[in-house]
């Protein structure tokens, strides 16, 4: 086993590594437990809906496992650091003869993996909803959507051991990129009173948040599930997600290049 | 770390908890089922609907997929009259604000015909006019804004107006209006005979079936639980027939 490992380069390890502690950290009981209880919500909403059904069980079962995964994708990497933090386990790899953004990019890599795994699985009860084409365009901007997410996460995670601080920003940045698009909609709306400063302020913010942060409401859309149509729009997605999650890797690398262990 | 309960590690025995622990355990326990049956039962009272966030906030509150959220406001409106251990009559619903709601999530989710498919033919059910007429017209408006998708709520919409509400003029101009785009592709071809089936002098049973017949022919109506919902109607419709319209108002 350690001769298996040790052929692989350290990148790879590392993202097996964290792979491996997913995987034992109960991620698959989790996840039944999680599938079992939105099947069961979405038999119950069957039985209550007079039309539309198999797209009102769609819907809710979406909403739900997207939020699921991200917060549970969330919660492994803030959990994971903060032990190789607390362990001294960082310290030790750093020591070693590994650059920083082998050890960054192969626990990146390892949590991308897991999110693959996340957001496959997350479709596996949608499949009994909606069609299988959808589905996997559904999944595909999934695991874009936790791609980002882990990024980010994995980026603030960069602060140090505490996991209440990295939680709560990833949690905030997630909530102002999904509702961006429709915040900044209402500070333009011809209803509110002009010219106030505070007004004006909150406009210029939200619109350089929105240079900063992408695009979520775009991502996972509940639509494509129920009406299709969703594929055509997974290209620019997945640019915005290349170029989002390589802009988090490099504000992190620099982070982390920075700091005395 | 999970409790010891709940893990597969067999931990030590029994025998090493202090024993004043589990008679703590055990009296606390004894505490807190005591000190709920002490306390009175939840007395059931109704809440009145109240109406609903304004477009822009709801689309804040759907974090970015507002059809997602149309669904659980769709089934919350839907359910509303069976609050915990009360059932409230349609009657003693605002329909104003049921129209709002409606509205709302049809903003939500301009696709779904759920809203106009409980607007014409569960609040339109409702034993008074005002109310049948409001929901008449929150399903007329909406059918101009998309004739091609809404098509279905729009023939019940006539038959109400034509076996419930008895207004000649009304079900004809519904039935127009349903004609107007009779000849566009994807209608069915019994929607321009609506003026006529409106003007025919057949009963409700005959005319429910004809158009539940036609919804089923055209594909319109392929849920299974709308089907089942649409044949019980009909059943009850058997039970508690209307009388019959009056012609004497007919322009």
């Amino acid at each position: 086993m350690i001769n298996r490992a040790s052929r692989l380069s350290p990148l790879v390890t590392l993202a097996r590594h964290v792979l491996l502690e997913a995987l034992r950290n109960r991620l698959c009981t989790v996840l039944g437990i999680g599938l079992g209880a939105v099947l069961m919500l979405c038999e119950f909403i069957g039985g209550v809906t007079l039309t539309e059904t198999a797209e009102t069980q769609a819907g809710v079962a979406a909403f739900i496992l997207r939020l699921g995964a991200v917060f549970l994708i969330c919660l492994l990497i803030v959990a994971g650091v903060a032990r190789e933090f607390h362990d001294r386990s960082l310290e030790m790899l750093l020591a070693l003869p590994l650059p920083r953004y082998v050890y960054y990019t192969g626990k990146l890599c390892g949590y991308l993996l897991t999110a693959l795994i996340l957001a496959a699985l997350a479709g596996l009860p949608l499949l009994l909803y909606a069609e299988a084409g959808r589905v996997a365009v559904w999944c595909a901007s999934l695991f874009c959507e936790l791609a980002m997410t882990a990024a980010l996460c994995l980026f603030f995670m960069g602060a140090g051991p505490q996991s209440t601080v990295p939680l709560g920003m990833t949690a905030a940045c997630y909530l102002l990129a999904r509702t961006l698009g429709s915040m900044q909609l209402i500070s333009r709306s011809p209803l509110l009173e002009d010219g106030t400063w505070t007004q004006e302020t909150a406009r210029i913010l939200l619109d350089l948040a929105g240079l900063l942060l992408p695009r979520l409401d775009a991502y996972t859309r509940t639509d494509w599930l129920v009406y299709g149509g969703g594929g055509a729009q997974l290209v620019p997605l997945v640019c915005q997600t290349a170029i989002y999650t390589g802009l988090l890797v490099a504000a992190g690398l620099f982070d982390l290049y920075r700091r005395n262990f | 770390m999970p409790p010891i309960i709940f893990s597969r590690e067999r931990g030590r025995p029994v025998g090493d908890v202090p024993a004043v622990i589990p008679l703590l355990l055990a009296l606390l326990l004894a505490l807190q089922i005591g000190w709920r049956m002490a306390q009175a039962p939840p007395l059931a009272s109704p809440v009145a609907l109240a109406a609903p966030p304004p477009p822009a906030r709801l689309r804040l509150y759907a974090l970015g997929d507002p059809v997602a959220l149309s669904r659980p406001l769709m089934l919350r409106l839907q359910v509303f009259d069976n609050q915990p251990g009360i059932s409230i009559p349609y009657l003693q619903l605002d329909y104003q604000a049921v129209r709002a709601w409606l509205e709302a999530i049809l903003a939500l989710d301009g696709r779904s015909h759920y809203p106009l498919f409980a607007a014409s033919r569960l609040y339109s059910g409702v034993p008074d006019a005002a109310r049948q007429r409001l929901m008449l017209d929150f399903v007329y408006r909406n059918y101009l804004e998309d004739p091609l998708g809404r098509w279905p709520a729009m023939t019940h919409a006539v038959f109400v107006a034509r076996h419930r509400l008895r207004d000649l003029p009304l079900a004809l101009r519904y039935a127009r209006a349903l004609t107007d785009h009779a000849h566009e592709p994807g209608m069915p071809w019994w929607a321009s005979q609506m003026q006529a089936w409106v003007l025919e002098d057949m009963g409700e049973r005959e005319a429910a079936q004809i158009l539940l017949g036609g919804l089923i022919e055209h594909g319109a109506s392929r849920d299974p639980r709308e089907l089942a919902f649409l044949k019980r109607r009909l059943h009850l419709m058997d039970k508690n027939p209307a009388p019959p319209a009056d012609r004497s108002s007919l322009p």
